[in-house]
């Protein structure tokens, strides 16, 4: 059996990785993906606590995130699909007309 | 509305249309009359006025049959405040009759003239389009004098005498932007403004009067007033009779406040006979009737009126001996026969003023009408005259007119119509107007059997019971008024003409004439209202009903016998000056010859005008042109409102307000708001730097932050 503190470990890394991507990448494409990383690593840490606590609350969480993540994708990729057809780019950079 | 007085029957209640029907017909010539014509503007006027004699009359006869009681018809309310109680209602008693019917018969009568006259006098003066307006002018006259002799308070009594001053200023300066003698000039409007003027010196005594009345007696109508005096001081009632003096002298044109009347001659010539001969200058006189309960009670006043009244009628009758325009004349003669009525009425023979009042009324009107026809005459005499010069006979209508036009242009002669030195031997050009003329004379004159005798005598006897003074100042002035009329028959109507107007003249046509000929008629019967003679004194017995206590004087021949023969002395006295041998064309006047410098006074009107110039008007001048300038320019004007007022209000703004206040209060806090939005908006929008990933990164530490705070704490 591996021990929980093994997959804490994982996900805190695997959500670091993500927060770094999103941080640091300008493709929002890659920032999507950086985005479902850190869900992931959720995923994974509310899965290890379930199994240990022995209950299903963790994984109807889990069901709940991919859910909602499916749900963010769509809707995200929608807009990079249209922010696309205007900029003729995805850079997240350029997409600064807010700007104080 | 309702009856005052009860049990009562009779026309009563059609009194108000003593005001209402010549507001009516003043009304629909001022709506409806730029669509009518002369004629019809003019009947309307006269129909109105009509009217109000027919009230006149029937009142007269109601109250007769009412043996003379008091009606009091109360129409409207007006001032109730407090202790005041003013309503607007009709008096109607035996004195008000009297004058009601004087005021609307002559008033009609003129009317009727009006027509005529005006029909010319505004062609003379080519401005055809202000016959309607003297029309219209001359109802709302007769409608204030209604007003003034039928109200039953001194108060209302005064709106009408301040309306009939309206109407004289109208009326005076009826061609304002003209002089007598038609030239442009502010002459006309200067003589209606001096009649306005000095009236409201007179109107001054009479408010004053008014007030004290009010204050000591505690009311204005004239029942209570007489009643609250007979127990009064006597030193308020003597104030009270002295200061309604002024009014009178100056309604009445008494000295020294005389000096409008002849000058108010600028109006036209009906005016002059109504409203100042016939009509409104006698209010004075029945206003002191009207107050004889008062007058009763102080002697002294009522002496120093008598005197007043003999005083004016001896001086102006010798202004009158001197002047050469036939309306001048008559305008003394006015004032002189005013002083006769005022004399009376001061003696307390008030029905001897009241009848001098009527038939002075109606041979006055109709001296005064018919010198309009002289000079209408005159004037057409004149425009013949000029147009046989011009148009070498006649060359129809057109051509008349353009030369009566080229006339207005003016050519270099200024011809006075109404100057006696133009005229002479007008009985034969004039035959109509003379023979009224002379009727009209006589009955001023004071001969036998004409109305001025019976009247005038009347008030000489009552004189000379009590007043051997004033019965004396009376008589000279009898003397005078039959020297100078004699003097203006001469010169006018016989002789030969002393110009080419008077040798062309015309007589008037019948508008004119006939109702001449009515108050001829009246002139010459006049005297049978109050017959000195048992059985009769009618007019006495009227009046008493309302003066109650009446003296009935039998004729005294020794009385009427000096008058008489004064009067005849007088006459022939000017036939041996201007009769026997009369003037001609250029001549001096032979008295002017004679008297030298005494005519020349006279002349002059005793240089009275002067003196009050010298006296009263440059020194008001200067006074005003001192406040004017001085006082109001640089003391108020320049000193106080500029340097302290508006000095100080300057400083406090600009230094207290404008830069402590506003600039560094108000303005501070407003501008520092600003600058610290401003600073925080430039500091605050860098963070909003449009990068996602630095949004997020916020987030993130965000994120962290509380994470940390919740798992540390």
């Amino acid at each position: 059996m591996v021990p929980v503190n093994y997959y804490i470990v994982l996900s805190a890394i695997l959500f670091t990785i993500g927060a770094v991507g999103v941080l640091t990448r300008r493709n929002a494409l890659i920032i999507f993906m950086s985005v479902e990383l850190m869900l992931n690593s959720a995923n994974l840490a509310f899965v290890a606590f379930s199994s240990v606590i022995k209950s299903f609350t963790g994984q109807i969480f889990v069901f709940f995130v991919i859910a909602v993540a499916a749900a963010e994708v769509a809707v995200g990729l929608a807009l990079i699909v249209e922010i696309f057809k205007s900029k003729r780019s995805i850079d997240v950079d350029q997409m600064s007309s807010l700007k104080g | 509305m309702h009856l005052a007085q009860e049990a009562t029957t009779g026309f009563f209640y059609l009194a108000p249309w003593l005001v209402f029907a010549p507001l009516l017909g003043l009304l629909i010539n001022l709506i409806f009359g730029r669509w009518f014509s002369e004629t019809m503007v003019g009947t309307v006027a006269s129909l109105a006025s009509g009217a109000a004699f027919l009230v006149s009359v029937l009142l007269t006869l109601s109250l007769s049959a009412n043996h003379g009681e008091v009606v009091r018809w109360r129409l409207a309310e007006w001032i109730h405040i407090g202790a005041l109680q003013l309503d607007w209602t009709f008096r109607v008693d035996s004195l008000s009759t009297t004058m009601m019917l004087v005021v609307s018969g002559v008033g009609t009568l003129i009317h009727i003239y009006a027509i005529g006259y005006m029909h010319e006098d505004v062609r003379f003066k080519n401005d055809v389009g202000r016959f309607r307006r003297f029309f219209v002018y001359l109802n709302l006259f007769i409608a204030m004098m209604m007003i003034l002799v039928s109200g039953d308070s001194y108060m209302m009594l005064f709106v009408g005498w301040e309306g009939v001053g309206l109407c004289s200023f109208l009326l005076i300066g009826f061609w304002y932007e003209l002089d007598t003698l038609g030239r442009p000039s502010w002459a006309n409007s200067n003589a209606a403004k001096k009649a306005f003027i000095v009236n409201r010196i007179g109107d001054f005594g009479f408010l004053i009067a008014g007030f004290i009345m009010f204050w000591a007696l505690g009311s204005f109508q004239f029942d209570e007033v007489f009643e609250a005096a007979e127990g009064a001081a006597p030193g308020v009632i003597m104030a009270i009779t002295l200061l309604m003096l002024v009014g009178v002298a100056g309604k009445s044109a008494q000295i020294p406040l005389y000096v409008w009347l002849p000058d108010a001659m600028a109006g036209p010539t009906p005016v002059s006979a109504l409203i100042h001969a016939a009509t409104m200058v006698t209010a004075g006189v029945y206003l002191i009737t009207r107050s004889a309960e008062l007058y009763t009670l102080v002697p002294q006043a009522q002496y120093i009126v008598a005197l007043t009244g003999a005083v004016t009628a001896l001086f102006a009758a010798t202004i009158a001996v001197g002047q050469y325009d036939i309306k001048k004349v008559l305008a003394y003669s006015t004032i002189s026969q005013l002083g006769f009525m005022v004399a009376a009425v001061g003696m307390g023979a008030f029905v001897a003023g009241m009848f001098h009042l009527v038939t002075h009324a109606f041979f006055k009107a109709l001296l005064f009408l018919s010198a309009g026809s002289v000079i209408l005459g005159v004037e057409r005499g004149h425009h013949h005259a000029e147009h046989a010069h011009h148009g070498k006979g006649k060359k129809g209508k057109r051509k008349e007119e353009k030369s009566h036009d080229e006339h207005a242009e003016g050519h270099g002669e200024v011809f006075d119509p109404n100057d006696m030195r133009n005229m002479g031997g007008m009985r034969k050009t004039m035959p109509t107007t003379y023979w009224l003329y002379m009727i009209g004379t006589l009955a001023l004159a004071g001969i036998v059997p004409f109305a001025g005798f019976w009247s005038k005598d009347e008030i000489l006897l009552d004189a000379s019971l009590h007043f051997p003074l004033i019965y004396w100042l009376l008589s000279i002035a009898a003397f005078f008024t039959a020297f100078y009329m004699g003097r203006q028959i001469w010169m006018v109507f016989f002789g030969e003409p002393r110009h080419e107007a008077a040798a062309h003249a015309e007589e008037s046509p019948r508008v004119i004439t006939v109702p001449l000929m009515v108050l001829a008629f009246l002139s010459v019967v006049g005297g049978a209202l109050n017959l000195p003679f048992e059985g009769f004194h009618n007019l006495g017995h009227w009046l008493e009903h309302t003066l109650h206590e009446v003296e009935s004087l039998p004729l005294n021949l020794g009385v009427a016998g000096i008058s008489t023969i004064l009067a005849l002395a007088a006459i022939y006295l000017s036939w041996l000056i201007y009769g026997r041998n009369p003037l001609r064309a250029g001549e001096v006047d032979p008295l002017k010859r004679r008297l030298g410098a005494i005519f020349s006074g006279a002349e002059n009107k005793w240089y009275v005008d002067e003196l009050y110039h010298a006296i009263i008007v440059t020194p008001f001048v200067k006074i005003s042109q001192f406040l004017a300038d001085v006082i109001d320019w640089r003391f108020w004007h320049d000193w106080f409102h500029e340097t302290v007022i508006a000095g100080t209000y300057n400083w406090l703004s600009n230094i207290a307000l404008n830069r402590y206040a506003d600039q560094q209060g108000i303005d501070a806090a407003a501008n520092g708001l600003a600058s610290i939005t401003q600073w925080l908006s430039v500091t605050l929008r860098k963070i909003q730097n449009g990068f996602v990933r630095s949004y997020a990164l916020s987030v993130l530490l965000g994120v962290v932050l509380i994470v940390g705070y919740l798992i540390l704490k």
